[in-house]
C-alpha cells in the first residue's frame, strides 16, 4: 500500500505507532506532486525542504517519546490566504507579490502544535473572489477529473489538492461556497463550520460576517479530525465564539435514527442538471436507510440571497480591501507624482478584474444616496434569510440539497459572464448569510464522469451532526474512496 | 439601473482605484447588469425589519488592561514587518510628499 492511498487518521496513527516515518510521508506526497501538479496547478508554492525538515522534527519528537498531536506527520495543503510566518501569502493576487507572512495564523498555529506538516500554498480566485480559480492572477487550476474544466472555486487548489490525493488534508475558506463547491466539484468532502467555531485571525479577509476557514478530505472522520484540531475560541478574533468544542471524532458514529432532513422547494428546482437532481435524491435515500426521516420545507427566501451576497459581500470587500494600498506591503506602482496617484495606480495595477468589479460594486452600495437601497436593504432582507432558517429548524435537524446545480464546467465557459458566475453560486450563499455550518459530500458521477456533491445544512455548532451523517453515508457507499484517473 | 460612466469614475475615485479607459466603459455595462438583477430585493416589504449585519449575538469582549508579553511572537517584529513594506526609511513607512 502507498502513502498516498492512506487516510490522514491512518497516517497519523501509523506516525505516531513509529510504523512509519513522517519524513517518509512528506516525501511521498511531494514525489507526488511534483509529477501530478504540473498538470494540475493545485499549489502556487511547494514547499519541499522546508516541509521536509518539519517532518523530520516530528520524527525526532516522536523519538523522545512524545507522539502527541492529532495529526502528527500528516500532510497538509494550505490555501494561500493564511498567513504562515515566514512564507510567503498571495491571495493569489498581484498586490501581494513579495509579501511574506511575519505571524502563523490561529488555524496556522494549532496545525503545527498537532504535528501537521505544510505541503504548500493552494491557488485560488483571486482575494477568494470566485467560483473556478480562474480568477487568481497565476494560473487557473484544473479538475482532476477532467482537466480542460474547472476544480470550482475558490478553494480550487485545495480541493484539487486532496482529489488528485497529492495531500491527505487541506484548508480552505469559504465566503459564499468557496470550500464546499469546489469539494463538490472535485469528488470529495469540504466542511464550512458554523460561523464563529474557527479562529479567523491570519486568514486575510475577503468578507469578515461572512468567511470561515474549514477543512477539505477525503472521509468524514479526517474532517473531523481537521476541524477538531482547529476549532474553538480565540482572543485573537473577537468573532470566535466561547463554545465548547465536542469530541467530533467519536460522536461520527452517533446513529442516525430519528434524525429529521429537511428538503427545501426551493433547491429542488427544473435549472439543476437532472444527473444531479436524481444523486442527491439517491443519496438522501441512503440516509433514510439509517433511521432518518425526510419531508418537504420551503426556505421562501432563497430567491434573494444572490442579490443580498453580491452586495454585503463587496460591501465588505471594499473595505477590508482598503488596507491594500501599496504603503505597508505589496506592490506599489512606480513613477508616481503623488500619494493620491500612489493608491490608485498600486491598486489599478495590483488588482484584476473579478476584483476590481467587486471593489466598484461594494463601494457603490455603501456610496451617499444609494446606501439605504442596497446596503441597507440588503441587511435586512439577510435578517429575512436567517428567519427561514430558524423556523424551518425547528421542524428538522438538517437540511440536504444539490451542493452546486451543476458539474465542473469547461475552463473559459463563464468567465466573461459575471451574472452567469455568480449564479454556480446559488446553493451555497445562504448558508454563510445565516452563519450555519454546511457540508458537501461526494455522492455520485454524472455519465461523463463527473463528481456530484451533496449538502448538509445543520443549525449553528452542530456541526457533529453533519459528520456523522457523512460518516454513515460513507459506510454505505464508496463514492469518496474513488480517485480520479490521473491520481491513479 | 442604469449606471453611466460618470457614475463609474466617481466610485473608482472613492475606491481610489486608476481605472483604463476600456475598464471604465466594461464596468459601465456589467455594474448595470448586475445591479438590475440585485434589484429583485427591493420588492419585499421590509419596513419592519431590523438588519443583520451580524449572525451572532456577539457582544464587547473585554480583558485586563496589561501588556502581554511581547507581540513579536504573535504579529511580527518591527523589522519582519518592516521588511514587507515598498519603501521604508528607518521605521518607518515612506510615502510621496503629502502636504504641498
Amino acid at each position: 500500500m502507498s502513502f498516498t492511498s492512506l487516510t490522514a487518521s491512518e497516517i497519523a496513527a501509523k506516525v505516531r505507532s513509529k510504523e512509519m516515518k513522517a519524513e517518509a510521508v512528506a516525501t511521498a506526497y511531494l514525489d507526488r506532486i511534483k509529477v501530478l501538479d504540473p498538470k494540475i496547478k493545485a499549489f502556487n508554492e511547494v514547499f519541499a525542504e522546508r516541509a521536509i525538515a518539519q517532518a523530520k522534527a516530528v520524527d525526532v519528537r516522536i523519538e523522545k517519546g512524545d507522539a502527541s498531536g492529532a495529526l502528527v506527520g500528516v500532510p497538509i495543503a494550505i490555501k494561500d490566504n493564511m498567513l504562515i510566518r515566514g512564507e510567503h501569502c498571495t491571495c493569489s493576487s498581484k498586490i501581494l507579490e513579495g509579501f511574506v507572512g511575519t505571524y502563523d495564523a490561529t488555524v496556522i498555529r494549532k496545525l503545527r502544535a498537532a504535528g501537521a506538516v505544510f505541503l504548500g500554498r493552494t491557488n485560488l480566485d483571486e482575494f477568494a473572489m470566485g467560483s473556478s480559480t480562474e480568477n487568481s492572477a497565476f494560473h487557473t487550476t484544473r479538475n482532476p477529473w477532467d482537466t480542460t474544466r474547472i476544480p470550482g472555486g475558490s478553494s480550487g487548489g485545495s480541493a484539487a489538492s486532496v482529489a488528485a490525493r497529492m495531500a491527505p488534508l487541506a484548508l480552505g475558506s469559504d465566503t459564499g461556497g468557496s470550500i464546499r463547491q469546489p469539494a463538490a466539484l472535485c469528488g470529495i468532502l469540504g466542511f464550512k463550520p458554523t460561523y464563529g467555531r474557527v479562529s479567523r485571525f491570519g486568514l486575510i479577509a475577503f468578507a469578515s460576517s461572512l468567511d470561515q476557514i474549514g477543512p477539505f478530505a477525503t472521509t468524514a472522520k479526517d474532517a473531523a479530525l481537521l476541524l477538531q484540531v482547529i476549532a474553538g475560541q480565540d482572543d485573537r478574533d473577537s468573532t470566535s465564539v466561547n463554545q465548547s468544542v465536542p469530541d467530533y471524532v467519536t460522536g461520527l458514529e452517533k446513529s442516525l435514527k430519528g434524525l429529521r432532513i429537511g428538503l427545501p422547494k426551493e433547491y429542488f428546482i427544473s435549472g439543476t442538471d437532472p444527473e444531479i437532481d436524481k444523486a442527491v435524491r439517491e443519496a438522501i435515500k441512503v440516509l433514510e436507510s439509517f433511521g432518518a426521516t425526510t419531508r418537504e420545507i420551503s426556505l421562501p427566501n432563497t430567491d434573494h440571497c444572490l442579490s443580498v451576497y453580491y452586495i454585503l459581500a463587496p460591501s465588505e470587500a471594499s473595505s477590508n480591501l482598503s488596507r491594500f494600498d501599496g504603503v505597508r506591503y505589496g506592490r506599489r506602482a512606480k513613477d508616481v507624482e503623488n500619494l493620491l496617484e500612489l493608491y490608485e495606480k498600486s491598486r489599478g495595477e495590483g488588482f484584476g478584474p473579478e476584483v476590481k468589479r467587486r471593489i466598484m460594486i461594494g463601494t457603490y452600495a455603501l456610496s451617499s444616496g444609494y446606501y439605504d437601497a442596497y446596503y441597507a436593504k440588503a441587511q435586512k432582507v439577510r435578517t429575512l434569510v436567517k428567519q427561514d432558517f430558524d423556523k424551518a429548524f425547528k421542524e428538522v435537524d438538517v437540511i440536504a440539497t444539490p451542493t452546486s446545480p451543476s458539474p465542473a464546467f469547461k475552463i473559459g465557459e463563464k468567465s466573461s459572464d459575471p451574472l452567469q458566475m455568480y449564479l454556480s453560486d446559488i446553493f451555497t450563499i445562504s448558508c454563510n448569510l445565516a452563519g450555519l455550518p454546511g457540508l458537501s459530500l461526494p455522492c455520485g458521477f454524472t455519465k461523463a464522469k463527473l463528481p456530484i456533491g451533496l449538502q448538509l445544512l445543520g443549525r449553528p455548532f452542530e456541526e457533529g451532526t453533519l459528520l456523522s451523517a457523512a460518516h454513515h453515508y460513507e459506510q454505505a457507499q464508496s463514492w469518496n474512496k474513488e480517485a480520479p484517473k490521473i491520481a491513479l | 439601473m442604469a449606471i453611466t460612466k460618470k457614475d463609474v469614475e466617481h466610485v473608482a475615485r472613492l475606491a481610489r482605484l486608476a481605472l483604463s479607459e476600456e475598464e471604465k466603459e466594461r464596468y459601465t455595462q456589467q455594474l448595470g447588469t448586475i445591479l438590475t438583477y440585485i434589484e429583485k430585493m427591493s420588492a419585499l416589504d421590509t419596513k419592519n425589519v431590523p438588519p443583520t449585519s451580524h449572525v451572532l449575538p456577539l457582544s464587547n469582549v473585554w480583558r485586563e488592561d496589561k501588556m502581554e508579553a511581547s507581540t513579536s511572537a504573535t504579529l511580527g517584529s518591527p523589522e519582519e514587518i518592516l521588511a514587507n513594506a515598498p519603501e521604508h526609511e528607518g521605521p518607518l513607512f515612506k510615502v510621496n510628499k503629502v502636504i504641498e
